[in-house]
């Protein structure tokens, strides 16, 4: 089985310098791509291979970079900025990538830049990743010191100039349109849509945000090429993916593993099953913004579309394990929690619909939750559902506790019945 | 034009702005807070949710935001879907999860578009049993309150306050559901443009601090459609009344003049007519040897011997109405009428109104200068001299953006993708000044310079645009590409605007920027000239025949006056000292009409007590050649009486001319317009006290006015007859017209279920267009002669040279402080600064002053105390010195002067 993103990583070990990189085959696909591609080939490869953005959302790559306008009037800028501002609960795989192995990151760059033609890069970097911070910074001075970066790169007469952002630590700010103000200075709040960022972006110019493990597939498919990139997968997205298992698990952590991979697999023979004592309960498949899986999806492929099938959603494929011994009503409300404390307080039903969510789940807790409140529950989920919002920030925070309503509602009754949660003892 | 569906049946609309404001001009109701007509949209409150279909099979629909949908051909919406109006409801329940019960105690109550917006969404019943979230205000000084815990997170106010104001100062702090608007700490709002903050937010977060000093409900108000007294660009207000006190004043719609917006003086600026020492009495000064002090009232065979026999100087004046003005000049006859500016004044206000009426320019109204795609202003700080005008040159800056963001496909309405878009570009913008001015920041080019060399750059601009021009190279070669650069500029513009001065006292810059004009035009541009004129009916006045002041001094000290007559004029404020006190010494007799106790008023022998704005009716010209009516919003309280009313009981006495008395307002209108032909649309196209709106007058009460019988029950309890009105189609009571009203004629703003000022767009063609029922209010009196009659101007001033020990003072304006009768308001006043004066950092250092104390400075004799301060703008040899009306005596500026060596 190929790990294209993982193999050069080794834990307990620095990552690899350029050049012994360079010695195991880095960089190669920037060689190819600046020395014998044009710009609209590379997006056409990119698009061809079908890469989806693995930052959550899945938007085809291809398709983002070819929005880019190929001539700008007056020949301004354009740029590219990695999302590095990992901060979906329950999600590391970017850090691991960050940490592992930045110049697969910086190569991917330069060749996802060259293709849109843009003159400057940035990595935006969560705050709390210091230590990924000093090693992309170590690797970006190896990168200049090698001619990758700066001026002329490769003899191509093509510049490039790529610099860490350390963000202020705000979830929003990984929403790509808030990033882009956070990086401006500016409140982190997300942009009216349309214009995309492809047309007016960072600055106004144009712009493509793509998430740490998107742009580490680049320098890959470029070497390899689109059909090498769809035949690792088991369904037909392509590629690998970094799945990880938190939770209950008698091996918690993260693997590279084919696409459409089952949720079963992944949980029993890579997380090494439930721990002694525990059952599974539900699983949040990617990230915590996203619906709840149980049991009966345990077959489910983990690719995109499949378990948009299943009601849920990829996400970031990295998975938040709720076991029996969990209340669920709490696990919701600590993630309901997270959400309002990290809303940006731009439009009414994010900012006071999920302070209000947030109380109630708490009156749950404390055992005062009267039966209306669900239908309150219920209703708030659909008043923050996706388009009623200015950002997909609430409609994410309602997707664990819609589903969670639908499988754990008894639980929730449970509450209110006993007037106390009944998982706590009294 | 484009078909839309909407619920079902087919509308035929514009399609220029977003499907919100579309849908409020066809008269649907969709309820919203973060929209607003001149300030777009944003898609932050999320209330104006309405279903929009695929086509035609679409029965599912989803729900969008109308105020961030452009309209589109074969549209299909519902406003009426269920689904959207459980979401709308929600949106609303929301917000009232923190929104405070105070509607009883809150100033807003009764006007929040808050309150309506709920109503209108049906929200009632509270599901929300938690704490309400609490925020600490802020002291944010004498204009605006500030209570945070109404706040419902619009972002209205940041979004006009910073990004349509161009203010630093209020920003918002704080995310999720604490986010807060204020200050970084207390102080004073900086904005001239802050009291818009009260209509701008649509609950009780920012209300009107002087009005809660005497509240009154906005149903408890009487109301009349006025015009802003306090500098030359007439925008339009409402004046709200009750128990005889004027309590507070709005923003009047019009679509060509201020549009939603007034600047803090004009808000503010009301409370003279509430001063303690309004003149509410006849004075007699008991002096000289006159035979009236002793009759104690106006002896009438006294006043006619005076009339008969004697001679009458009169003295008019640029904040009276033309009618007061025209009056007096009819009483003593045009050639003892004198306008009460000095020469400088009137023969600079005379050539600008020739230059706006010869036709090389065109003379724009404020929302004309938004259009203009290139500024070049020469002289003039209009922030301070003419604030709503600076307010529209800030949006003309954006025109580059907005023009860039079309070519994008991003529309104007979707205000923060143009902000983003494009955050450096500037429409060309240039300021030539003697001193910063806060419109700096917006400048590509700032040239500070002494007036003289001001009005040198503009001729050399002159020359660089067209070749015919006199030629004024600057042999500095970096200065004459800089000329270069804007002459290019304004060239290239489809609409170039020169903003031109008179404040700075410089006829040269009037003729350079004449000289621009027609150099832009003859290369065949259609260039504007935007002038700030230094009173509110500063262009009318100079419209009817008279003098100046100086020549008033010269007829009176050669020929002597029996009677000095004084309209509504302070000379203290207009001549030195000495001047104006030997205007006195040579009459024998002085009468004078105005409001309040000033230098001229306390020299009367007979002090006449004149209604102001807000209890008389009157016709001001503002800079644009508009002229606009104000109407009496105070029952005028006995013997307090318009001064034209005086003047036409003193025609009477003097048995002249039975043609010049009048009993009605619209008599001295018909006398005026016979002498004067000029003002014949003000006849024929303003309404006269009989119009009949379907046979009935406009009511000045709302519906709701509550204790008509209650309100002077302590003094008797039968209801009194409703004063009449012969002055105006008004009336002093709740019954009359119950629908929208004319234009001009709109006392207070109100329609079904929009009780707020939002209620506005009910009355507008279209949100931020044009007044339905008569169009934007005003008549414009320029007219437009032939254009070849003007000729280049050809004197070059000289070059300015520092003179060792010797200073140019030019005068420096400012918003608080400058304007006569506002600075007579206690609030005005405690904005007003200490008299200040201005040199860059190195003349200070070379004139031994200390920066931020005292030091005396000699002018023409006129021994003058200021604070210093710096300003490195102004150039070497040149100092700044405020107008102050108080505090200050006058002296005429600019003029050398110098440090008074102690």
């Amino acid at each position: 089985m190929e790990t294209p993103l993982t193999e050069h990583i080794k834990e307990n070990r620095p990552p690899l310098r350029l050049s012994d990189y360079e010695k195991v085959g880095g960089y190669r696909g920037m060689h190819k791509a600046l020395k014998e591609m044009a710009p609209a080939d590379i997006i056409s490869l990119i698009k061809s291979s079908n890469l989806m953005g693995r930052g959550g959302a899945g938007f085809p790559t291809g398709l983002k970079w070819s929005l880019v306008p190929k001539d700008v009037p007056g020949g301004s800028l354009k740029y590219l900025i990695a999302n590095a501002d990992e901060m979906e609960p329950g999600t590391f795989k970017d850090r691991y990538l960050l940490e592992g192995n930045p110049h697969q990151l910086i190569s991917g760059m330069i060749i996802a830049a060259y293709a849109i033609q843009a003159r400057k890069a940035y990595i935006f970097i969560r705050w709390a990743y210091k230590k990924a911070e000093i090693i992309i910074r170590n690797a970006i001075s190896e990168a200049y010191e090698a001619g990758y970066l700066g001026n002329n790169i490769l003899g191509t007469g093509y510049n490039l100039d790529l610099y860490v952002h350390s963000s202020a630590g705000r979830y929003i700010c990984g929403e790509e349109t808030a990033l882009i103000n956070s990086l401006e200075g500016k409140r982190g709040l997300p942009r009216a849509k349309p214009p995309f960022p492809a047309t007016s972006g960072l600055f106004g110019q144009p712009t493509v945000v793509n998430n740490v493990e998107t742009l580490c597939w680049i320098p890959h498919i470029v070497e390899n090429g689109a059909e090498w990139f769809t035949k690792l997968s088991i369904t037909g997205e392509g590629g690998t993916k970094i799945y990880g298992v938190s939770g209950r698990v008698n091996k918690p952590g993260l693997w590279e593993l084919p696409v459409g991979t089952t949720l079963r697999e992944i949980i029993e023979k890579h997380a090494g099953g439930m721990k002694d004592g525990y059952r599974l309960k539900g699983v949040i498949p990617g990230g915590a913004s996203t619906d709840f899986l149980t049991e009966a999806h345990m077959d489910t492929r983990m690719d995109f579309a499949s378990v948009r099938t299943a009601g849920s959603r990829l996400g970031t494929g990295t998975m938040i394990i709720l076991d029996d011994k969990t209340c669920p009503v709490a696990f919701i409300h600590n993630m309901i929690k997270f959400f309002a404390l990290e809303s940006c307080g731009w439009c009414t039903p994010c900012r006071e619909g999920l302070p209000w969510v947030q109380k109630i789940l708490e009156s749950f807790e404390e055992g005062t939750a009267k039966t209306e409140d669900i239908g309150i529950l219920e209703f708030q989920t659909q008043y923050m559902g996706p388009g009623n919002t200015f950002c997909a920030h609430a409609p994410g925070a309602m997707e664990p506790l819609q589903s969670g309503l639908k499988y754990f509602c008894d639980d929730f009754l449970k509450h209110i019945e006993e007037k106390h949660c009944p998982w706590r003892r009294l | 034009m484009i078909k839309i569906q909407i619920d079902g049946t087919f509308y035929e609309v514009k399609g220029d702005r977003n499907l919100l404001e579309t849908c409020l001009a066809l008269g649907f109701d969709i309820p919203y807070f973060c929209n607003h007509p001149s300030l777009g949209s944003v898609g932050a409150c999320r209330l104006c949710a309405v279903k929009k279909f695929a086509d035609a099979d679409d029965k599912k629909g989803r729900v969008v935001m109308s105020c961030m949908e452009a309209v589109t051909e074969g549209m299909r919406i519902s406003v009426n879907d269920p689904a959207v109006k459980t979401f709308r409801a929600a949106v609303i329940e929301g917000l009232m999860t923190n929104h405070p019960h105070d509607c009883p105690i809150c100033d807003e109550g009764g006007e929040c578009h808050l309150q309506d917006m709920t109503v209108m969404t049906g929200h009632n019943y509270r599901k929300f049993v938690f704490k309400k979230r609490t925020y600490n205000n802020q002291n944010l000084g004498p204009f605006v309150q500030h209570e945070m815990n109404r706040c419902i997170q619009c972002y209205r106010c940041v979004r006009f306050y910073r990004d349509y104001a161009g203010g630093k100062d209020l920003n918002v702090f704080g995310s999720a559901n604490h986010v807060y608007f204020g200050r970084h700490k207390d102080g004073i709002l900086e904005s001239e443009f802050s009291g818009n903050l009260v209509e701008v937010c649509p609950t009780g977060v920012f209300t009107d601090k002087p009005l809660k000093k005497h509240y009154a409900r906005k149903w408890d108000m009487t109301n009349a459609p006025s015009v802003c007294m306090h500098c030359g660009l007439g925008c339009n207000i409402i004046v709200s009344e009750r128990y005889g006190s004027v309590r507070r004043v709005m923003s009047r719609y019009n679509g060509s003049v201020n549009g939603y917006f007034i600047c803090d003086r004009g808000r503010f600026g009301y409370e003279f007519i509430n001063n303690p020492d309004r003149i509410k009495k006849i004075q007699f000064r008991p002096s000289k040897n006159n035979n009236l002090q002793e009759a104690r009232e106006v002896s009438e065979t006294g006043l006619s011997e005076i009339f008969k026999s004697g001679k009458v100087v009169g003295i008019g004046s640029p904040r009276a109405s033309l009618e007061s003005n025209f009056a007096l000049s009819a009483l003593v006859g045009k050639n003892n009428f004198f306008h009460g500016i000095s020469g400088k004044e009137q023969k600079l206000i005379q050539k600008a109104v020739s230059i706006l009426e010869s036709g090389i320019a065109h003379s724009p109204s404020l929302k004309e200068i938004e259009k203009c795609d290139a500024v070049l202003i020469l002289g003039e700080d209009v922030t301070n001299t003419a604030p709503m005008m600076a307010l529209s040159l800030r949006q003309a800056s954006r025109n580059k953006t907005l023009g860039i963001a079309a070519k994008l496909g991003i529309p104007k309405w979707n205000d923060n993708a143009v902000r983003e878009m494009d955050q450096d570009t500037k429409s060309p913008f240039f300021i030539a000044s003697s001193f910063s001015t806060k419109l700096d920041e917006l400048a590509d080019e700032i040239y500070n310079a002494a007036p003289g060399d001001i009005a040198r750059f503009g001729y050399s601009i002159a020359s660089a645009i067209n070749s015919g021009a006199p030629v004024l190279i600057h042999p500095d070669e970096k200065l004459q590409n800089r000329v270069r650069k804007i002459a290019d500029a304004l060239s290239a513009a489809e609409n170039p605007l020169i903003v031109t001065c008179i404040t700075s006292g410089n006829e040269d810059i009037l003729n350079a920027s004449a000289n621009i004009a027609i150099a832009l035009s003859t290369a065949g541009k259609k260039p504007s000239i935007a002038i700030a004129f230094p009173e509110c009916n500063s262009v009318g006045l100079s419209m009817l025949d008279g003098g100046s002041l100086d020549e008033a001094a010269d007829t009176i000290s050669k020929n002597g006056a029996d009677t000095l007559i004084i309209l509504e004029n302070d000379l203290y404020g207009r001549l030195s000292l000495k001047n104006a006190d030997s205007i006195f010494e040579k009459c024998r007799q002085i009468i004078v009409l105005d409001h309040l106790m000033n230098e001229t008023a306390k020299r009367a022998d007979i002090l006449l007590p004149a209604s102001t704005f807000a209890d008389s009716v009157g016709t001001i010209v503002n800079n644009e050649g508009r002229a606009q009516r104000f109407y009496n919003v105070i029952q005028v309280a006995e013997p307090v009486k318009e001064s034209w009313r005086w003047i036409s009981d003193m025609v009477k006495i003097s048995e002249k001319n039975n043609d010049y008395t009048w009993d009605k307002f619209d008599n001295v209108v018909a006398s005026l317009v016979s002498s004067y032909p000029v003002f014949s649309g003000i006849k024929e196209k303003m309404v006269s006290a009989d119009f009949r709106f379907f046979n009935e007058k406009i009511a000045r009460q709302n519906k709701r006015f509550s204790g008509r019988t209650a309100m002077n029950a302590n003094i008797s309890v039968s209801e009194p007859k409703p004063p009449q009105d012969n002055d105006s189609p008004l009336n002093f009571s709740m019954e009359g017209y119950k629908g929208d009203p004319p234009s001009s004629l709109i006392p207070y703003y109100w329609s079904p279920g929009w009780n707020s000022s939002q209620s506005m767009t009910k009355y507008m063609d279209e949100p931020e267009g044009h007044l339905k029922e008569g169009g934007d209010p005003g008549i414009i009196i320029f007219s437009n002669k032939n254009k070849s009659s003007v000729d280049y101007f050809k004197n070059f001033p000289d070059p300015f040279k520092a003179k060792p020990g010797e200073l140019l003072i030019v005068p420096v304006y400012m918003i608080f402080g400058s304007e006569e009768l506002s600075s007579k308001g206690e609030t005005i006043a405690e904005r007003i600064s200490e008299p200040f004066i201005l040199f860059n950092e190195k003349e200070i250092t070379k004139l031994q002053l200390i920066e931020n104390e005292k030091s005396k400075f000699i002018i023409n004799q006129v021994v003058i105390t200021a604070i210093v301060k710096h300003d490195n703008k102004i150039p070497d040899g040149v100092a700044g010195l405020s107008v102050l009306t108080a505090g200050m005596q006058y002296t005429d500026l600019p003029d050398l002067g110098k440090v008074l060596s102690t």
